[in-house]
């Protein structure tokens, strides 16, 4: 039996969606795109200036059309992510801006070097299923700065990517750059490696940027994932399930305007809901409201068959400390058993302000015991314990045929950075300490994939074109890690 | 008597009773009373209990919003008097605030308003997605003291730089000065960019503002 955890019934559920469908047509949702707004008004919807009422009718046949599951792939071909059912699978936080440096232990800006290590690491650590642009990198001028974290995950990584665009300009610039890696945009369509996510604007409210962006990546036909943000108590209603009713309100009109551009393109029903710290203000990922609110949001997603996301395995705290674990095993574990398709926000800390390589290589570890969580207790021998019992070596258990055959699958065999070692005076380290440690061993085992000349060269001209577009001059920044991805640039 | 009642209104304002602190100053105006002898010695202290109290973590972002409604539920009765009889009620400062052009950000940079208003500053919101030129009008119209720009994205960021060039266009500096905040903004880029200063949260935000905008003559204590 697969544990799970479940916070609404059905009835709840239902309540839920009553409401939301309610919210769609009134107030109705605020559009901010023309082009948006006229296929909902094509389709009978009420537009009045930028308001659009949204009949429940029309939202149940957008929900209907809306695939149930998808897969993410790989470079090779190989569908590795699948959205959809209960599957489970993690990728580390998006698009921050600040870096804990694991030699100082200090706080600092994201540079592209600091991107291309937490790609490694994500590339080799086996329990990320998918890569996130996870840092905005400092060293690149910020109007190419979208584009060229895309373009560096790309070139350092296999595995699909969960992304993202700043604006509506970025988005044409990313796909490209996508379509370039598939070989096509008909290939990147058939095989999409990337989900992009966009994000509603609390409350009930799609702004021109972020409409316009879920017309075009439903016509390319590349995943959009719905990131409805709703902050209990500023944004949204305070009480849980008022916000999780939002959520969905804002949710549903996002899968409307996307089917309506193009039936039966893929899309998730995702989220990064929150409450507000009531005394800093800021938006605890952390703290148990905060995953409350995203497991009963998905819940209401499952509910309705379609594939779900949300935002965990993050923690407030700055440094790697107690607090940071407590708050990131807790959420893992949660979301794992809600059964969420993608959990994003590993190697996040200060409220998704800050990434840290060294908590990345310890929520990896979290991951995987979740990951044993969620197989259960199992019943591999045919008794439970008697026949044991009648073949017990004089050696004891440790001895014994099953235990040698059935101890790599009971269970999880953490690395050394977990610490189960016997108390030795004089060398007692911390788990930031032994994290850090482990980061050299593991990207001994990195090594890049060996792209086609002829496709850097277009991923060069691609970033030099935007650079152009807005103006600025892009030379691609020279730090160690980081030059034998540029000696290609040029 | 007098005492009395200026401790009621104290009270509506750390119980965000904007009825109550209303029918307290339209009752001060009733006997006759001096309507900035109401707002310093009554409704002022009980806006300081509050910012100390939630400085303690004893009352909350909602309670701050409630007391700075009754707050401004209060001065509304209070301020037609303070006008006929030719009084100047001192603010301690105008605050112009908003969030960068091409940023939808706002909650920080409203949380920021907030405290301002609660400590006594005049706060101009304008808003999010605000373009650098409008930063600049309505700072000289306002005759404002210090201009806020808020920014949460690293690609708005840059937008921080055409306020300050809208503001010298107008001449309106070193008089106005200029602060920047949101997630990715840092003392280094403050600095970098020649704002007069930066704060990582609200509560620095305000510190901030008391520190660079001096108060003159004639201000609220
Ligand atoms: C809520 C939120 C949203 C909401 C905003 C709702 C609203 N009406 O404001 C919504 C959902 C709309 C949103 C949208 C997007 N967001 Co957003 N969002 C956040 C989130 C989770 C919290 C921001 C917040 O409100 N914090 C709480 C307040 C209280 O804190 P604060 O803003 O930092 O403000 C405090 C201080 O900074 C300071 N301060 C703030 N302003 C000022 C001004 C002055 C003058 C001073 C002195 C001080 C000061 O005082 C404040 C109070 O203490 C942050 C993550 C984070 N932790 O910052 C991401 C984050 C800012 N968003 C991010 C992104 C990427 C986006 C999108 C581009 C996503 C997308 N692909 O669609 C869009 C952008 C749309 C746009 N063009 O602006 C990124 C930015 C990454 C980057 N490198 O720039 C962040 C960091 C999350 C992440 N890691 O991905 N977002």
């Amino acid at each position: 039996m697969r544990p799970a955890i479940r916070l609404l019934d059905d009835a709840l559920i239902a309540r839920v969606l009553g409401e939301a469908f309610q919210l769609l047509s009134n107030p109705g949702i605020q559009v901010g795109a023309a082009e948006a707004r006229d296929l909902l008004a094509s389709s009978g919807a009420v537009v009045e200036g930028e308001r659009v009422r949204i009949p429940e009718v029309l939202a149940q046949t957008c929900l209907g059309a809306a695939p149930r599951e998808f897969a993410l792939y790989d470079r090779t071909g190989s569908a590795v992510v699948r959205y959809g059912g209960d599957a489970v699978h993690f990728d580390p936080g998006s698009s921050c801006v600040n870096i804990l440096d694991g030699e100082t232990r200090a706080r600092r800006s994201a540079e592209t070097r600091d991107l291309i290590r937490l790609t490694q690491l994500a590339e080799v650590l086996p329990q990320f299923d998918a890569q996130s642009t996870a840092v905005v990198c400092s060293d690149v001028p910020a109007p190419v700065a979208d584009l060229y974290r895309l373009y560096v995950v790309l070139a350092h990584s296999s595995k699909p990517v969960v992304t993202g665009a700043f604006s509506g300009e970025t988005l044409q610039g990313m796909l490209d750059l996508l379509a370039l890696d598939a070989g096509s945009p008909a290939a990147l369509r058939a095989r999409p490696r990337a989900v992009f996510d966009v994000c509603p604007s609390p409350p009930l409210q799609w702004t021109n940027f972020a409409a316009h962006n879920m017309v075009r990546l439903a016509r390319a036909g590349v995943p959009a994932q719905i990131v409805s943000m709703p902050m209990a108590g500023a944004t949204a209603p305070v009480t849980l399930i008022g916000s999780v009713t939002q959520h969905a309100a804002e949710t549903i009109a996002g899968i409307v305007i996307h089917q309506l551009a193009a039936g039966g393109a893929p899309v998730v029903w995702g989220g990064a809901p929150s409450i507000l710290d009531m005394s800093t203000g800021i938006a605890p990922v952390g703290a148990i409201e905060t995953v409350m609110l995203n497991l009963a949001c998905a819940e209401v997603g499952k509910h309705l068959g379609l594939p779900t996301h949300g935002y965990l395995v993050a923690s407030d705290a700055k440094l790697l400390d107690a607090q940071a674990g407590a708050e990131t095993g807790i959420s893992a574990v949660l979301g794992a058993l809600a059964g969420i398709n993608m959990i994003s926000g590993a190697g996040m800390i200060d409220s998704l302000a800050c990434h840290s390589a060294e908590k990345l290589v310890l929520d990896a570890e979290l991951i995987a015991s979740t990951r044993r969580l969620l197989k259960g207790v199992e019943t591999p021998t045919s008794t439970l314990a008697t026949a044991m019992f009648a073949s017990l070596p004089k050696e004891g258990f440790l001895a014994s045929r099953e235990t040698r055959a059935l101890f790599r699958t009971e269970q999880h065999l953490p690395s050394a950075v977990i610490d189960r070692g016997n108390y030795q005076e004089g060398a007692v380290d911390d788990a930031f300490s032994r994290a850090h440690d482990a980061i050299p061993r593991l990207l001994a085992s990195y090594s890049r994939p060996a792209l086609n000349p002829a496709l850097l060269a277009g991923f060069a001209e691609l970033l030099a074109r935007q650079a152009a577009k807005f103006g600025v001059t892009f030379s691609p920044p020279t730090h160690d890690n980081a030059a034998p991805l540029h000696a290609n640039l040029r | 008597m007098e005492e009395e009642i200026l401790s009621r209104m104290r009270r509506s304002i750390v119980d965000g009773a904007p009825q109550h602190a209303a029918a307290l100053a339209q009752e001060w105006l009733q006997s006759g009373s001096e309507p900035l002898h109401a707002i310093n010695d009554g409704f002022i202290p009980g806006m300081r209990h509050v910012g100390e109290q939630f400085g303690c973590r004893a009352l909350y972002l909602p309670d701050v919003m409630a007391a700075a409604e009754a707050m401004k539920a209060a001065t509304a009765v209070l301020e037609p008097e303070i006008q006929r009889r030719g009084l100047k009620r001192g603010v301690r400062g105008t605050v112009v605030l908003g969030t960068v052009q091409g940023d939808i950000h706002e909650i920080g940079k409203n949380l920021v308003g907030t405290l301002l208003i609660a400590a006594g500053f005049r706060v101009i919101d304008l808003g999010c997605n605000v373009a650098a030129e409008r930063f600049a009008e309505a700072a000289e119209q306002a005759g404002a003291d210090a201009v806020g720009a808020s920014s949460l994205l690293t690609t708005t960021m840059v937008r921080h730089r055409d306020v300050i060039a809208a503001m010298e266009r107008r001449n309106l500096r070193p008089r106005v000065k200029i602060i920047v905040g949101g997630a990715p903004v840092t003392g280094k880029w403050s600095a970098e960019i020649g704002a007069d200063g930066y704060a990582a949260d609200a509560q620095r935000a305000l510190d901030l503002v008391k520190r660079l905008v001096a108060p003159s003559a004639g201000d609220a204590p």
